[in-house]
């Protein structure tokens, strides 16, 4: 990379600058061979890209079904500005299989011109994991207007808690795969400093990981607020556990129901929580809490990432566009017995999970039920369509408690034409 | 300016520059490790901006010891190489750890190799009755090629392709034949596990942190001769690692196959202008600078239950130059009474040294075994440190 490009993108007000033009200036990518010395030509002649195509035949991930030959001899020696990868972005599925049931996505972004340098493999990831959605001719719309949510609050015989969640990626920063320690701790100052700035009910407290002492950690766990150095291969094979735990850390408000995760799986998760079901009161505060602290980091130069075509930056692509998950606790003693229970929750773009999150069994009769989609729907239209479906899921349980038949909605669409 | 050229490491990101050195050093105040002692501000901010010609940086080699603090009472390494040169860019902070964990080796030291077997005394006596097997292990590095952490995986297939070469030409005692980790069948599998040769994918975080089980199982594999005494496990921690064993106490055999089989090995890589890795000061080049000099780990399997318990047990065994490991290898404890012992050193002295002092030290604490059964004192023994 000449020294003047790198001059150029060495401030961060112009990597800001760079990275809003989107498709433009970094789609070309930053090829090897320029300034590479005599000995990288060698090595590239020696190990053509054949050589070093990963065997995919026992694998089952989009990255697997999307990584042609073509494909990867075409991107292989490519970097973004920030020298990452293809070999990076790819390594966590190359290492991860799957399961011939689960399709897990396969790759991650190392920044966010991952998805531009790299967009040859990531628009048909894209499109394999988000229904269709095509970042070269679709648009991702954002609402987070909580005022239109309409019937958010469920019948509390059967909903135990409501919540949702985000992420949201600093701009001018690489991503959890790829950043450097300093990167990671100037995302944690960025984000703790605009925290602090909270007030009235988000007003709150930041625990770093490595600092807490034994009585906080306690007081966290029993919260189930806390989280551990990751022990997913899926993760650990994409280097985000690097450095553990330096500036990692959890920020909560006093009333603990508005948290950030702090330079976990993304610079920062957002969640938004309460026992009960008036989720229409916690996607309030999460818009709420969300745009204060844009607002905050805005007032010191930063910004989220985002563009038009893929809604907010993540690391895992299938975060992308809301990278929002709204979901209850609800008890469906006898609808999850129901045989129609699995298409029910597909028609109404629905997913169950067990109550430990992701990848856990369901204990006794309570699920998690959150919504499928990220991208291509806005978060009103996401929260809506839970808060639609789950009122749907209470109603069939009732009626199945009073020995009355249910019916199998008809599917949601999937884009709005 | 960075200019990365085979970018494998997770640590070619080019804004930290940007930051000063206070900025990006790791927070190492938890931590005990060999890299954590001796990497200071300094060190970090003349290295932070080198890499190898292949584009190993001082981050890579040090993000295992970053991301494994260590144990209080056990001193790991907490650094790799990822290539032969990284032991030269990084010398500022590789020679210090060589020279604590070796015995205070110094850079200006030249190490000795002697893979002559017939220097060995003696070594063919051993209680069978105490020494349940006997085994040498040792690793080699492939020139022109980089490290299991940073290697590509054309690279890795290039190893393979040329290790499965050389090990099938061999003949006589060495025949054998390879079985590569991703197309081994069941039965397979079984039977090499069985045999207790099959290695499995690490799963300790000092060689996953490390980037070594990256792409796993692809181009990793166990070769073994048909008498199953001469085994070698290519791409694991290390591009070869070799290993002559048997039942029983007769090192003195198990030394003479190393030998011969590794200068049969060497003679084939050279035909193909790629030797093994090796220079005058640091002996044969690998993996983890713990490794360096002879690579060579001579031990037995052998019964010590009443000299396990003696107070003296571990000053016998310093003092010898020997440790002890559970029976599970390294990280694993006794059962039964049965330990692994072998020599503690690598560098600055030679194969046949290193295996002589096995081959003493042994024999001297099965006669103190046998002196602690009768009942009698062992104190007249204890030898003077070697």
């Amino acid at each position: 990379m000449s020294g003047s490009f790198r001059r150029l993108i060495s401030s961060r007000s112009t990597a800001v600058l760079l990275a809003s033009l989107g498709a433009g200036t970094m789609a070309t990518g930053v090829l090897l061979n320029e300034n590479s010395s005599l000995a990288a030509e060698a090595k590239k002649k020696l190990y053509p890209p054949s050589s070093d195509y990963p065997d995919l035949r026992k694998h089952n991930n989009c990255m697997a079904s999307a990584l042609t030959p073509a494909v990867y001899a075409k991107l292989r020696d490519k970097v973004t500005p920030n020298n990452w990868t293809l070999d990076q972005c790819i390594q966590t599925g190359v290492d991860n299989p799957g399961h011939p049931f689960i399709k897990t996505v396969g790759c991650v972004a190392g920044d966010e011109e991952s998805y531009e340098v790299f967009a040859e493999l990531f628009d048909p990831v894209i499109k394999d994991r988000h229904n269709g959605y095509d970042p070269r001719t679709m648009k991702h719309p954002t609402d987070l207007d909580a005022s239109k949510i309409t019937h958010g609050i469920f019948d509390e015989n059967y909903v135990l808690s409501s919540r949702v969640r985000t992420g949201r990626s600093i701009r001018g920063l690489s991503l959890p795969p790829a950043c450097s320690r300093a990167e990671r701790r100037e995302v944690e100052r960025v984000a703790v400093t605009a925290l602090a700035g909270l007030k009235g009910d988000l007003a709150g407290h930041y625990y770093s990981l490595g600092d807490m002492t034994e009585k906080e950690q306690q007081q966290l766990i029993d919260d189930h607020f806390l989280f551990d150095k990751p022990v997913s291969p899926l993760l650990t094979c994409a280097f985000m556990a690097r450095d553990w735990p330096d500036a990692r850390g959890i920020w909560h408000n006093n009333d603990k129901t508005f948290l950030i995760w702090i330079n976990e799986e993304d610079h920062t998760r957002v969640i938004s929580m309460e026992k009960g079901g008036n989720m229409k009161r916690v996607f309030e505060r999460f818009c709420s809490g969300l745009k204060q602290v844009e607002h905050l980091i805005q007032e010191r130069g930063w910004e989220f990432m985002w563009n038009e075509r893929l809604g907010y930056i993540l690391t895992c692509p299938s975060n992308l566009g809301t990278g929002l998950r709204a979901g209850v606790h609800v008890r469906l003693p006898k609808l999850s017995k129901d045989p129609r229970f699995s298409k029910i929750l597909n028609n109404l773009r629905l997913q169950k999970r067990g109550t430990g999150g992701v990848d856990t069994a369901a204990t006794g009769d309570t699920f998690d039920i959150s919504n499928l989609d990220r991208l291509g729907k806005s978060e009103v239209e996401l929260v809506q369509l839970v808060v639609n479906g789950v009122n749907y899921l209470i109603e069939c349980e009732k009626k199945l408690e009073k020995g009355q038949d249910i019916q199998v909605p008809p599917p949601l669409a999937q884009f709005k034409k | 300016c960075l200019k990365a050229i085979m970018p494998f490491g997770n640590t070619h990101n080019n804004f930290k520059l940007n930051y000063k050195v206070e900025e990006e050093f790791p927070d190492l105040s938890k931590h005990n490790n060999h890299m954590a002692k001796a990497l200071t501000k300094e060190i970090y901010g003349k290295l932070r901006d080198k890499q190898t010609p292949s584009g190993y940086t001082l981050d890579d080699v040090i993000q295992t010891g970053v991301d494994n603090p260590g144990h209080p009472f056990i001193m790991t390494v907490g650094c790799v190489a990822g290539d032969e040169e990284s032991y030269e860019v990084f010398k500022d902070l590789l020679d210090p750890i060589i020279s604590d964990r070796h015995g205070g080796y110094k850079s200006t030291d030249k190490h000795k190799t002697d893979l002559n077997f017939e220097n060995l005394k003696g070594g063919d006596d051993l209680d069978p009755n105490y020494v349940l097997s006997s085994r040498v292990r040792t690793g080699r590095s492939i020139k022109g090629y980089t490290l299991p952490p940073h290697n590509s995986r054309g690279e890795r297939r290039a190893i393979e392709k040329l290790a499965v070469e050389a090990l099938t030409s061999l003949d006589g005692e060495f025949k054998g034949k390879y079985y590569p980790l991703k197309s081994m069948t069941d039965a397979e599998q079984e039977q090499l596990i069985s045999d207790h040769f099959l290695f499995d994918k690490p799963v300790s975080p000092l060689l996953t942190c490390a980037g070594m089980a990256r792409d796993w199982p692809d181009a990793r594999g166990i070769w073994h001769n048909d008498n199953k005494t001469f085994l070698v496990w290519v791409n694991e921690e290390d591009h070869l690692r070799v290993i002559s064993m048997q039942k029983g106490g007769n090192m003195r055999e198990v030394f003479r196959r190393f030998c011969v089989g590794l200068q049969k090995i060497e003679e084939i890589f050279k035909k193909h202008n790629h030797g093994f890795m090796w220079n005058e000061h640091l002996g044969y080049i690998l993996t983890c600078p713990s490794n360096l000099g002879t690579g060579l780990r001579g031990g037995v399997h052998v019964k010590l239950p009443k000299l396990s318990t003696h107070a003296k047990f571990e000053e016998i065994l310093t003092r010898l130059r020997l440790q002890k490991r559970g029976t599970g290898g390294v990280d694993t404890a006794s059962v039964g009474g049965v330990f692994d012992i072998s020599n503690a050193d690598r560098l600055g002295s030679s194969e046949v040294e290193q295996v002589q002092l096995v081959v003493d030290g042994v024999k001297l604490m099965v006669e103190m075994e046998k002196k602690l059964e009768k009942g009698e004192a062992i104190d007249s023994m204890i030898p003077a440190q070697k």
